[in-house]
């Protein structure tokens, strides 16, 4: 017999053109973006040469937007239109921010989610992230010279389902196609990892502008694996400048302060900060708008005093992951330090001090989250070949449940399982000729209800009457690669069965998305139509390539009909991508979509199969 | 419906060989897994999804011992109704109480070296449990009795995710 060639699924056969794919930090201070360039991770610059793009975002009542340093030269001078720190308020409520009181803005408080009302019009946090994100596309794509084949981009691993979902919005917003959300300490663990060629349990300290992560991975060949992952998604280096700043305050017996000088002094708060990681002293010194003078000197003690129970705040989510991770600090192998707040001594001694080592610092804090999605992402658009890459196997950080009788709550995914996950569990009628059920969604980790944070809320209809106690409705949770979840609830004992799937409601239709998209093009002055074109004959030449591949490596799985049927949707499409219509280039890949689904299905459980019979032929 | 040792090309009995679990899971992972679909078409990303969940829920049971022992009992038709069936031996509830007021001691004095000392106790528990337990599941094959000592080992889960609450509850 002949022996056959089969390749990886997944993997295609021929070498094919290096694809653009690019990481994306969308921190709370500065975003960044960067690639992997002939094997090696770097930032990409702005036209000026400066990798960093800070995360403020200018509103001008033209209906202009000012992004990054322009933006953050104008701050304490326009404050109000002027959106800093914009990660704080992505999938939050009104309800939800600290300090609202200090925040310059003029809020709206929408369902699901807060927005701010500017001189360009009312924003969704949503959009002001889509605008950085958008700042970062054209950059990567005037650099690499091309569109850009996808992205991902990095979120706080303490991130919930609507902060999640919330940046994947941003990102589709931004005209980017989201390959994958990375959690952050992930993303700097596999830099670290790949750099040091490390194995071994491993702790990743996260303390960013506005979030702190907490996770414990494991190192070994090949595989990054998350054990546990905590943290608290409103800590971070603001909090520091806002310690600063109500000390100042203080001292200096003011007055409640205009947004404007508001804003001055948090700028001043926080150079103060920096300036305090190398310097045993750091003046404040500003003229406010009342033409009063400050003139103080931080020095470091004071600054250590004012900030302590800050330091000690992050102590409670690395107990609890080592907790969860069964180890103690003793066993760990090393301590990565991210984040630029990390460059702050006293937090570097009470890591230090907490897990009796040195934590390691020798990549860039401010650079290492992007640098590490910068490499998935070039694993991810398949720019590696099988057996140069790695295995990523990442949790979700809070546990998700629904609501039960008396407000408490049902746990159905734990926090900490491996992702992609699902579970089912199954509910009964509470009442005789009971036709509905409502459902309500929660995630967090507390016993009540109303300490969790609500997600969605959504009907059951259509069950046939029955005596209590009797129908069977069967609830299923599905978490993504990328930790986002969707509901599906279905009654079964019948066989007449109703079903429905939710999307938590924070989560734009893809029928706003589509509008707001159109609404940035608009502005932007880009020709949507020829984007969307060029986005579909990326997207159809992929498909062909994927397809042609498979069936080279696993064509014999066909049956000579079904064979006709896929050569037949693939020859439409290919027929379809040398017109300008992008809309019939879409149908043309759907219909090649839905004539491989089995087909796919069947190629997955071959290469299971496959592993298996390798192993235990290996196992002998 | 494949059982959860099949899918891992493992035999079904409650002492697993950990590594050897490890190693197939992971190979699995590494053809199935998300990652190494980013860039296909729907078809195969949807595959792709359900595939490592069931991987993932396969694993996660194979590895917690309650949850192994639960579905090597489903395997062999016996139901171990946590819910319906409390009846427990007197001495065993006897004890568990003591520990529960233990806990609450140490809960209510806030302190963390009574936990630690709660834990480890509990621990050495689970793991005498489990001896038991696959003395009677692999060796004795008494499922209908396996399944006693699978309860009580789900009620010191119970106490040790108590524990770990408590930590938090004094920090």
């Amino acid at each position: 017999m002949a022996l056959l060639q089969i390749s990886e699924p997944g993997q295609s056969p021929a070498p094919h053109e290096h694809r653009l794919a690019v990481g994306i930090d969308l921190g709370t201070t500065n975003s960044l973006v960067a690639t992997v360039r002939s094997g090696a991770a770097t930032v990409l610059a702005d036209a000026q040469g400066r990798p960093l793009l800070p995360s403020i975002v200018r509103y001008l009542s033209n209906g202009k937007v000012e992004v990054g340093y322009a933006a953050q030269a104008r701050q304490a001078e326009d404050p109000n239109n002027t959106i800093v720190s914009v990660k704080r308020f992505m999938g939050r409520g009104v309800k939800d921010i600290d300090h609202l009181q200090n925040a310059p803005y003029d809020f709206v408080d929408a369902p699901g989610m807060l927005q701010i009302r500017t001189a360009a019009g009312v924003k969704s946090p949503v959009e002001v992230s889509a605008e950085i994100l958008r700042v970062l596309r054209e950059r990567a794509e005037a650099s690499l010279g091309g569109p850009l084949s996808g992205a991902v981009i990095t979120v706080p691993a303490y991130f919930d389902d609507a902060q999640r979902q919330a940046t994947k919005d941003a990102g589709r917003l931004a005209g980017l196609n989201v390959l994958r959300l990375l959690n952050e300490p992930t993303a700097a663990a596999i830099a670290y990892g790949l750099d040091n060629a490390s194995e071994g349990m491993f702790a990743v300290y996260d303390l960013g502008g506005g979030t702190f992560d907490l996770s414990i991975l494991k190192l070994s060949r090949g595989v990054f694996e998350v054990v546990a992952t905590s943290g608290d998604s409103l800590l971070g280096g603001d909090d520091f400048d806002q310690r600063v700043f109500c000390w100042a305050v203080e001292q200096a017996k003011l007055a409640p302060l205009s947004p404007r000088d508001m804003r001055l002094l948090l700028v001043k708060s926080r150079e103060a900060k920096e300036h305090l990681t190398a310097h045993g002293e750091a003046p404040i010194t500003a003229r406010l708008s009342s033409g009063e003078f400050i003139d103080f000197t931080l020095d470091t003690e004071v600054f250590c005093r004012i900030t302590q129970t800050l330091v000690q705040k992050t102590l409670g989510p690395v107990r609890k992951a080592l907790r969860d991770a069964g180890l103690t600090a003793s066993q760990v192998d090393g301590v990565v330090m991210v984040g630029g707040a990390t460059r702050m001594p006293q937090i570097q001694r009470a890591v230090a001090e907490f897990f009796k080592r040195d934590p390691l610092n020798n990549l860039d804090p401010d650079k290492v989250v992007a640098l590490g999605a910068a490499m998935q992402a070039n694993v991810l658009a398949g720019n590696k070949p099988q057996g140069e890459d790695w295995l990523l196997l990442d949790v979700i950080p809070l546990s998700l449940g629904v609501e039960t009788m008396g407000g408490l709550v049902e746990k159905i995914i734990p926090r900490n399982s491996t992702i992609p996950a699902a579970r089912a569990q199954e509910f009964t009628t509470f009442k005789d000729g009971q036709t509905g059920m409502s459902f309500h969604v929660v995630q967090g980790e507390r016993e009540l209800v109303s300490d969790c944070r609500s997600l969605a809320r959504f009907e059951l209809k259509g069950i046939p009457p029955m005596a209590a106690g009797v129908a069977r409705v069967r609830v299923t949770y599905q978490v993504d690669a990328d930790g986002l979840l969707s509901v599906t609830a279905r009654e079964a004992t019948t066989g007449a069965e109703a079903s429905v799937t939710v999307k938590p409601s924070y989560g734009l239709a893809d029928a706003d998305i589509e509008r707001m998209l159109r609404d940035s093009f608009s502005h932007a002055k880009e020709d949507v139509h020829a984007r969307a074109l060029a986005e579909a004959r990326v997207e159809g030449e992929r498909m062909l390539e994927a397809t042609r591949s498979a069936l080279a490596a696993d064509g014999a799985l066909l049956a000579a009909e079904e064979r006709r049927t896929v050569d037949a949707a693939m020859a439409e499409l290919a027929a379809k991508l040398a017109t300008s219509d992008h809309r019939a280039i879409k149908q043309a890949l759907d219909r090649v979509n839905h004539a491989t689904a089995d087909f796919a299905a069947r190629r997955m459980d071959e290469g299971v199969r496959r592993a298996l019979a390798g192993r235990q032929i290996g196992a002998l | 419906m494949q059982s959860h040792f099949d899918l891992f090309g493992l035999q079904p009995a409650f002492a697993v060989d950990e590594e050897r679990l490890e190693r197939a899971y992971r190979e699995i992972q590494s053809r199935v897994h998300p990652d190494r679909f980013a860039h296909a078409g729907d078809a195969e990303r949807r595959a792709s999804l359900q595939w490592t969940t069931r991987v993932n829920e396969a694993y996660r049971t194979l590895r917690n011992p309650v949850a192994r022992a639960t579905h090597l009992l489903a395997l062999n038709d016996v139901d171990v109704a946590f819910e319906t069936n409390t009846a427990m031996p007197a001495d065993f509830l006897t004890e568990q109480m003591g520990l529960r007021e233990a806990l609450e001691d140490a809960t209510g004095t806030k302190n963390p070296t009574a936990l630690d000392q709660l834990g480890k106790r509990i621990a050495a528990d689970q793991r005498k449990l489990e001896a038991r337990l696959a003395e009677r599941l692999d060796s004795e094959r008494d499922y209908a009795g396996a399944a006693d000592l699978v309860r009580e080992l789900k009620f010191l889960e119970k106490l040790e995710a108590e524990i770990d609450a408590a930590y938090e509850t004094i920090e």
